[in-house]
């Protein structure tokens, strides 16, 4: 994994920490809808704060292909450019 | 495991909501007694939950007109306008439409769902992007799943957010089209239509409004909000339906874009479904003409959703933040909506109960859907029938510190 997605991915965790009611350990591998208990519709309002931070727009089909934190950083990272 | 296993839990929160008392998604009314009374189970019923707004559901002149068409057309047209051919009515519905909305074109659909459904998702091809609000209606959620473009969420209600995202694309050699809603269904919530206008017009992309729930109840004439903004040149499209203030079912869409009618071969929640049955088409062509003949239908409208806003808001009820014909509560679980809801339908009162995930930030509601009809009693008795159940329930309604939040 390239150091771009690595730094995504905390700041990802950083971000997700702060929205999350419990405290939960995120890791790359942590699975978005089924680990964190958020549904489809979380999931997409937390993808907006992520646009937000990394000025990219995610579009919905992709949000759909994510399932972990890790993909959810890769499809950031080739989103920007740096793939 | 059977091919319903996927649904288990759907069928666990089914359950829990339904046996807390009468199930709220299969309430049968035994008879309908005017458009804001009806029989359940024996008792007679304010109906505070229909999108009735205009209260034209028994307008004896829509009636007759649908009856006579009944008896010279016969029950249905039995197939699509593409391969049974159109009935006078419903080029002449789309006709009266385009006159009444100042537009070239128009396009009549089977139902609202349907309208979204298929303009949405036919108006944007591969190489386009879509834009919609993160609180659209689940039709336009689902043209968004059909169609082939990129679709881009945005903030509802929040044009500077729409154009963030706009211009992170400016690039993109695609057409871009801008979906929102004039009043928005769970809460009642109008758009900023004229600061989505100029994000419009600065960015260069299409426009498309639904007016589903501002079709007769906002603007001069009853366009809706684009009207009653003074914004309607900068809308592309408007996108209504049959099932609100014309009191029917079906759906339709109105432009002035040159070659629109190349939507009929190509937009298939259009041609792969039977059209309206001709009954239906004779009424909305009356409740539409009803509708221009009676402005004070509107103002009765707008009085009897301020008094039942006011009413509810001045009990220290949390309500939606414009005054509108939807009036939404919110109560801080689901669990108290569940039994609130009950409280009222045994009291006689018939509202809907809209809980997570179909309302915005997960609130659980009672929406209330005010109508031209309803007489200031029912309203009254509606008020009351809301402080008694929460005295009942020992609800302390928290007290509203502002007029609008």
């Amino acid at each position: 994994m390239t150091t771009d997605v690595n730094d995504i991915v905390e700041t990802i965790i950083a971000a997700l920490v702060k929205t999350l009611p419990t405290p939960v350990t995120v890791t790359t591998e942590t699975s978005i809808t089924r680990d964190l208990g958020l549904d489809s519709l979380a999931v997409m309002d937390f993808v907006m704060v992520l646009e937000d931070k990394f000025d990219v727009s995610i579009p919905m089909e992709r949000i759909a292909e994510v399932e972990t934190i890790g993909d959810l950083a890769r499809t950031i990272s080739e989103l920007r450019g740096h793939a | 495991m059977t091919i319903l296993a996927k649904y288990t839990k759907l069928r666990e929160h089914y359950h829990r909501i339904a046996g807390a008392g009468r199930d709220p998604f299969t309430v049968k009314f035994d008879a309908m007694l005017s458009p804001t009374e009806g029989m359940l189970n024996g008792r007679r019923t304010i109906l505070l939950g229909t999108n009735n707004y205009l209260g034209l559901t028994f307008d004896e002149s829509c009636i007759d007109k649908g009856v006579e068409a009944l008896k010279s057309f016969g029950t249905g047209t039995t197939g699509s306008r593409i391969a049974n051919g159109s009935y006078d009515g419903h080029a002449a519905l789309e006709r009266e439409l385009a006159k009444f909305y100042g537009r070239e074109n128009c396009m009549v659909f089977t139902t609202g769902y349907q309208a979204n459904l298929g303009i949405i998702s036919t108006l944007v091809g591969k190489d386009d992007l879509l834009f919609l609000d993160s609180d659209s209606h689940a039709s336009i959620y689902d043209a968004a799943k059909m169609t082939p473009a990129q679709v881009i969420r945005f903030r509802h209600n929040d044009p500077e957010d729409l154009n963030k995202r706009l211009r992170r694309v400016a690039d993109h050699p695609g057409n871009k089209l801008v979906v929102v809603e004039g009043i928005y269904s769970m809460l009642g919530d109008v758009a900023p239509l004229k600061e989505f206008a100029q994000v419009k017009r600065e960015n260069g992309v299409y426009l498309l409004v639904d007016e589903a729930h501002s079709m007769g109840v906002l603007g001069d004439t009853g366009r809706g909000l684009a009207q009653e903004v003074g914004v309607e040149d900068d809308v592309d499209f408007i996108v209504g339906t049959f099932s609100k203030s014309l009191g029917a079912v079906g759906g339709f869409c109105v432009s002035d874009l040159p070659d629109f009618d190349v939507l009929r071969v190509a937009c298939r929640p259009y041609m792969f479904t039977a059209s309206l049955p001709p009954s239906v088409i004779a009424t909305c062509l009356r409740s539409l003409e009803r509708m221009q003949e009676e402005p004070g239908l509107r103002t009765k409208l707008m009085a009897n959703s301020k008094r039942l806003y006011e009413g509810l808001r001045n009990k220290g009820f949390q309500v939606g933040p414009d005054v509108n014909p939807i009036v939404a509560v919110s109560l801080p679980s689901i669990e108290l909506a569940i039994t609130f809801w009950n409280r009222l339908l045994e009291e006689g009162l018939y509202l809907n109960l809209a809980l997570p995930p179909a309302t915005p930030n997960s609130q659980s509601l009672l929406r209330t859907s005010v109508s031209a009809a309803h007489t200031t009693k029912q309203i009254d008795t509606a008020i009351e029938l809301f402080g008694k159940v929460a005295r009942q329930l020992n609800v302390q309604p928290a007290l509203v510190q502002t007029a609008a939040e």
